[in-house]
């Protein structure tokens, strides 16, 4: 409370400057160190996971492969033969999956910009509780150091798929990956939860309370409605993963069958009766679903921002960018059981579902359209951070369409868990999520660290990306209409997938230059911010009111009063105005040249706004 | 005291940036949003529950034109919720279906009353009078926790039949237990959770916290999660011991 308040009075953020190096750096209550914490741990998650994927292409793509050459780093899990352990295949897919969704697309990007960006941009002078903002990161913190530790005890980490579908995962004897390694995934995705909770609730209420005078939400930047959205699926639908882990968790130690009835294991029945594992399967894409939206969403805002600024126009359909974000928080909700028609389900619920899943492609379209017509004719300056918001444009559409053919409930009989699966949704959410998040570091590197990130190296590394990802995933559309199956640790048991072989071969050999060319990031992240060149206040010419903070933006964002708010966000290249932008704390008065008639009539309103008061009397 | 200091800002203006719009802090905001997330938590839990009761025959279902009355405990229905909770401490073999349960659920929503009565003291900053009501409030709690505990002990000990645990039931199913245990014991521990913050906010109160502070506005926050609390029993109540 009183954190808030002495943040909102001008003078008092003066007193917290010579906070040790501990509170200052590590267990800071200052949004944007928490923002570059969530960064680090994202990208040092994401390489770590990048390279368990590198892992199980290798023998994916050259199965009679040895693989001695990886004991010193994988031991045990490469047996003599230099084969890798299908066991530990198998939990290196779920660890890929649970790390890139949650770790490195949920904390690392909603982490990352939400914390950011939320204050900065509607003007606030952190967020609305820095304590529970700290204690969100180091909930995740703690949920990430059991996650890696899971890696290294001698069952495994958990082995059941990202989706840990009961029996599987309940049964000790099922897999080695459902031992130890299971109950550690667990708890920590348990401390996930209550630290996604934190921050959502966080995010949701800064939003609400501590907009800067004149920021209305018909003049926030898109990014923060994607982060609010977010926030809002996040808090809706995490308690309903809370609930069904509980449960998971009974099951596995405790004895219960909530999931779980006639089983049987080598002719031996369990006792456990009446559950359901379809039940978990429910309860698990009640989240699983509006996750995906989780991890798209942030990239969708974070796109807005950048295309508009460079394209240097108006982001095109700006209420209707809104609302189709609107559309498709609230059609999250009501799709899940899509991914759930081979459960034999009615087939009438089947067409219910298919039906609302195949209405997201509506507000889907509307984003992706909006995004072509704001390039459309606009003077487009190709900085690193636009080319990969393009590219996340471009992933979005070819992904999407996939989404259309997979959300048809009769053609998903044949496709259902193949790779024509895996190449959609890493194409639409993963690499597109991905691609966002990357621009949004090359956009606002200058701001989080007073320097400028590489140019050309930032070219290199978006053609390497855009060209590595397609052949990885567009290969894989063939290879699943084929019929070869996710999860799968070889094919070659099978005469009919040797047709496939080369192009497994290929995928792989992709994957790793892929991979490859995100070094060229990682380096240019690391030198940027130690040697890069100074950045300037506002090197994007960007409308937002971050860009009004000092290079580097001290506690408490600005070092006088708050500006005030006058217009939206997107005055670029506006008729009769001597420069092409005009940041949102320029008033309409001081702007006479380029005002519409209609902007005219709120000079009037402007003095009332400029007068407005924060009620110190509500307590908090 | 939010509503006694009005905003000095007028309302065609409240949404427009800078000052609260909805008149709250946001410390009580976060608590409403909290509660929001909560209820899907517990929803999860209760639609799980219908889910397998509902994969079960009732015992009239399983036995056509048989009486209640003729209600026998069995592996292959469902339990009648009022045959299985008709103990009364001190009343050994006495039927008195859903009497108890009855008790303790007016117990609780009587600790909800005691709580508006804590909020409105603290309205009118009445030290005294909020130390009153949290004390009853508090007591309410204790009492719930007690009578979920002897439930819970009858319960598991059953009458003869071998009882209840988290693998068997002597009531029938095993899943009616463990949905039983599950369901209750997770709202027993918002239970206790409330009852801590309770505990809490009253030692406040009587350190004169909120006095210094001016306001007794945690005590309207913790009362929001009490009331969610005791909100939730009433549809655990519903679903397991009424339907």
């Amino acid at each position: 409370m009183a954190t808030v308040a002495a943040a909102h009075s001008d003078h008092a953020h003066d007193e917290h400057h010579d906070l040790g190096f501990i509170r200052s750096y590590i267990f800071s209550e200052d949004h944007k160190v928490i923002a570059k914490q969530y960064l680090i741990s994202g990208i040092i998650w994401a390489i770590i996971g990048g390279l368990m994927s590198l892992v199980f292409r290798l023998q994916l793509g050259f199965p009679d492969m040895d693989l001695s050459w990886l004991k010193p780093i994988l031991g045990e899990w490469v047996n003599e033969s230099g084969k890798l352990d299908a066991n530990f295949y198998l939990a290196l897919v779920t660890m890929h999956g649970t790390i890139m969704v949650f770790f490195v697309l949920t904390a690392g990007l909603s982490g990352t910009f939400s914390n950011f960006l939320i204050p900065l941009q509607i003007g606030a002078r952190d967020m609305a509780s820095g304590f529970m903002n700290m204690l969100s990161y180091w909930f995740f913190f703690i949920s990430s150091v059991i996650m890696f530790w899971s890696i290294f005890i001698e069952t495994g980490p958990a082995g059941g798929g990202w989706v840990i579908y009961p029996p599987l995962s309940a049964l000790a004897e099922a897999n080695p990956g459902s031992g130890t390694g299971m109950t550690l995934w667990l708890v920590s995705m348990a401390l996930f939860i209550v630290s996604s909770l934190l921050g959502g609730i966080n995010y949701v209420t800064t939003v609400i309370n501590l907009r800067t005078k004149g920021m209305t939400f018909d003049k926030m930047p898109l990014t923060i409605w994607a982060f609010t959205f977010t926030a809002i699926l996040g808090i809706l639908s995490f308690p309903v993963l809370l609930s069904a882990a509980l449960l998971l968790i009974f099951d596995r130690s405790f004895g219960t069958s909530f999931y779980l009835s006639d089983i049987y294991i080598n002719g031996q029945a369990l006792p456990n009766q009446g559950g359901s594992p379809i039940l978990f399967q429910h309860l698990f894409w009640f989240l699983g679903h509006p996750e995906v939206y989780i991890v798209i969403l942030p990239a969708l805002g974070l796109t807005s921002e950048i295309i508009a600024t460079n394209s240097r126009k108006p982001i095109f359909g700006y209420k209707a960018m809104i609302f189709s974000m609107a559309g498709i928080m609230f059609l999250a909700f009501i799709v899940w059981a899509h991914h759930m028609f081979m459960t034999g389900m009615n087939p009438f619920l089947g067409s219910v579902f298919m039906l609302l899943t195949l209405i997201i492609a509506v507000p889907s379209a509307v984003k992706a359209f909006n995004y072509i017509t704001t390039l459309w004719k606009g003077n487009i300056v190709f900085t690193p951070a636009m080319l990969f918001a393009i590219g996340l444009v471009s992933f979005f559409v070819s992904g999407g369409l996939t989404g259309i053919i997979l959300g048809n409930s009769a053609l998903d009989i044949q496709l259902h868990d193949t790779y024509f699966v895996v190449a959609h949704f890493h194409l639409v959410m993963g690499s597109a999520a991905f691609f966002g998040m990357i621009a949004g570091v090359y956009h606002w590197f200058p701001k989080m660290f007073g320097k400028m990130m590489n140019k050309t190296l930032g070219y290199v590394h978006f053609w390497a990306s855009i060209i590595g990802v397609y052949l990885v995933f567009f290969p894989m559309h063939y290879i699943g209409i084929a019929g070869f199956p996710r999860r799968y640790y070889q094919w070659s048991g099978f005469e009919a997938f040797n047709t496939y072989a080369d192009l497994n071969a290929f995928i792989s050999v992709a994957a790793i230059l892929t991979f490859g060319a995100q070094l060229i990031f990682v380096f240019n992240f690391i030198y940027s911010i130690f040697w890069g060149k100074k950045a300037s206040a506002n090197p994007w010419k960007s409308n937002t009111l971050e860009w009004t903070t000092p290079v580097n933006p001290g506690h408490g964002n600005w070092p006088g009063e708050i500006p005030t708010v006058y217009r939206w966000p997107y005055d670029y290249s506006k008729p009769g105005s001597e420069s092409d932008f005009i940041p949102q704390n320029i008033p309409f008065s001081a702007t006479p040249e380029s005002n519409l008639p209609e902007e005219n009539e709120l000079i009037e309103e402007e003095k009332d706004i400029e007068n407005i008061e924060y009620n110190y009397n509500i307590p908090d | 005291m939010a509503t006694t200091h009005a905003s000095s800002t007028p309302d065609h203006l409240i949404w427009k940036g800078g000052v609260q719009p909805m008149k709250v802090g946001y410390g009580k905001l976060m608590m409403w949003i909290f509660l929001l997330s909560d209820t899907f938590t517990f929803s999860a839990l209760l639609i799980s529950y219908g889910l397998v009761r509902f994969s079960f025959p009732s015992f009239q279902d399983a036995n056509p034109g048989s009486s209640i009355n003729d209600f026998t405990f069995s592996q292959t229905w469902w339990p009648t919720p009022e045959r299985v909770f008709e103990a009364v401490p001190f009343l050994h073999g006495v039927s008195a279906p859903l009497v108890f349960v009855g008790i303790m659920t007016f117990i609780l929503i009587f600790s909800s009353v005691t709580m508006v009565l804590a909020v409105e003291a603290g309205h009118r900053r009445d030290k005294a009078d909020v130390e009153k009501w949290m004390l009853w409030t508090i007591l309410g709690g204790f009492t719930f926790l007690g009578s979920q505990a002897w439930e819970w002990s009858h319960f598991i000990h059953g009458t003869g039949g071998g009882g209840a645990n988290l693998v068997f039931n002597e009531y029938g199913p095993a899943a009616f237990a463990d949905f039983f245990f599950f369901i209750t014991g997770f709202h027993g521990t918002h239970v206790f959770s409330g009852v801590i913050l309770n505990i809490l906010i009253f030692y406040n109160t009587v350190n004169g916290v909120y006095e210094k502070r001016g306001h007794y506005e945690m005590i309207e926050k913790v009362g929001l999660y009490w009331h969610f609390v005791d909100l939730v029993w009433v549809f655990v109540f519903t679903f397991f011991y009424l339907v």
